[in-house]
């Protein structure tokens, strides 16, 4: 008796591992009209949600994170319905997604794929981290100078403070 | 070089030659001084926080040239009480002065400044971060005592976290191929950011506590003070006051030429029995803050070239 249940039991088991297929495609759903931003460092994805105010969009947004990618090794996609991204709104998600791709959808399909670039100087997106900086006690805009594109690091143009990615608050 | 209503706001905005072009004008203008240069013009003297020595020394520099200053030493007898943006306050002050001097306790602070006036203004010391007046006559005193810059081996002894007066020294200094020796406990080390500056300047540096283990290579010590203001905890403070002291056994073991600075005030970092040594060159530097600050208030208004 114990012998034929062991034999019952390991059938079982083949028969599970033939029936399920590791899915490879990925479930986020398609947009007819908007914008889909990839190759986001997995960090940062709440990061460009705040810098698109995502939040306060009323149209459709799927986020996706820590998906498998061949250049990042992990990544996130944001698919953002009815909305086309300015050209200040690119460049601030530049600062915290250097390697970033911009695709313009069009009636489900791609019209446009932008790869952000860091600018130079940045003006008015991020806080400076420094509490005794004037910025953070008039009502002045922020500047900082890029010094190093990957990893980010910026300079304060007020109080000449360096900052990382990780000091990083959007404005 | 024309600096006709140039901003003197941070160290890092001048070129080796326009440093050198500065001292050189300091040097001829300490040989023929001309105390009538400012003759007619106003500075304005906006001290936010209380400055003894460089209010003084600004006041001096001016005087002494034939000018005339105007201006408040507390944040407490400014507008700014009544809540008035330091915005506000420089576009009203830059109507009655021909350039401004400021001192004020936030980083940044002398570079919103200079963006708001149409007249040239001088950084008295923004916080932790520049104080650039400072850096010059600290250079010319060291060009003057040792008759040179270049490759010079110069020890920083301290707090060298904290200190502005470092910071901007060894930025300036970078120009001419030194090599450094940042003498301090690890807490109170070169912060990160320049020591990157220097690797990136291909500057040699070394790192140690102890100040007697590189003395005998050095032509200069900076020595500054463990700034008790700038310590946010005060038992950090008190675990590092009074750890490094420049006394007469410490002179066995250096260069006889070994120039001995330090910005001041000094607390106990250097004994008195110093100052009448050849090593001493604190007093001189502090002397020197005046013609740098005359010639410089002349060249940004424009009497000097």
């Amino acid at each position: 008796m114990p012998k034929r249940k062991k034999e019952k039991i390991k059938a079982k088991k083949v028969d599970i591992s033939q029936k399920v297929e590791p899915k490879k495609q990925l479930s986020i759903s398609a947009i007819q009209e908007g914008t889909v931003i990839d190759h986001i460092p997995t960090d940062a994805t709440f990061k460009v949600v705040e810098i698109l105010q995502l939040q306060k969009h009323h149209g459709v947004v799927s986020i996706a994170t820590n998906l498998e990618s061949k250049s990042m090794g992990k990544k996130a996609i944001i698919k953002v319905g009815g909305k086309s991204l300015t050209e200040s709104e690119v460049s601030k998600i530049a600062i915290v997604a250097p390697d970033a791709t911009v695709n313009i959808i069009k009636n489900f399909a791609v019209k446009e794929k932008i790869k952000v670039t860091t600018p130079d100087v940045v003006d008015n997106v991020v806080k400076c981290s420094n509490p005794r900086c004037i910025t953070n006690h008039e009502k002045i805009a922020t500047r900082f100078y890029v010094m190093k594109k990957d990893p980010l690091k910026i300079k304060c143009h007020y109080c000449e403070r360096s900052m990382g990615k990780n000091d990083l608050e959007i404005i | 070089m024309d600096f006709k209503n140039r901003d003197i706001i941070s160290i890092s905005d001048f070129t080796k030659e326009e440093l050198l072009h500065i001292l050189k004008v300091v040097a001829s203008f300490e040989r023929k001084p001309d105390f009538n240069i400012l003759k007619g013009k106003i500075l304005a003297s906006l001290f936010f926080e209380p400055s003894t020595r460089t209010r003084l020394s600004f006041n001096s520099a001016m005087e002494k040239s034939g000018g005339k200053v105007i201006g408040f030493s507390s944040a407490s007898s400014s507008s700014v009480e009544k809540g008035e943006s330091l915005w506000d306050t420089i576009k009203m002050i830059e109507q009655y002065a021909d350039a401004i001097v400021i001192r004020h306790p936030l980083e940044g602070s002398a570079r919103l400044a200079a963006e708001a006036a149409k007249i040239p203004v001088v950084n008295g010391g923004d916080g932790a971060n520049q104080h650039p007046t400072q850096t010059l006559l600290d250079l010319y005193t060291i060009q003057k005592t040792k008759e040179r810059l270049e490759n010079l081996h110069i020890g920083f002894v301290g707090d060298l976290k904290y200190g502005r007066t470092v910071h901007s020294l060894v930025i300036a200094l970078a120009h001419f191929n030194p090599t450094f020796y940042f003498i301090a406990p690890d807490e109170l080390q070169m912060p990160e950011s320049y020591l990157d500056f220097l690797f990136q300047k291909k500057v040699k540096y070394l790192k140690t506590s102890d100040v007697k283990r590189f003395s005998k290579e050095l032509d200069v010590l900076y020595v500054t003070r463990i700034q008790k203001e700038r310590f946010p905890d005060p038992i950090e403070y008190e675990k590092f006051k009074g750890i490094y002291r420049i006394d007469n056994e410490f002179l066995h073991y250096v260069k006889k030429d070994l120039k001995i600075m330090h910005p001041l005030p000094r607390i106990d970092e250097i004994s008195k029995c110093i100052d009448k040594t050849e090593h001493a060159a604190y007093f001189q530097q502090a002397a020197n803050g005046i013609p740098v600050r005359q010639v410089l208030l002349a060249l940004i208004m424009g009497k000097l070239n």
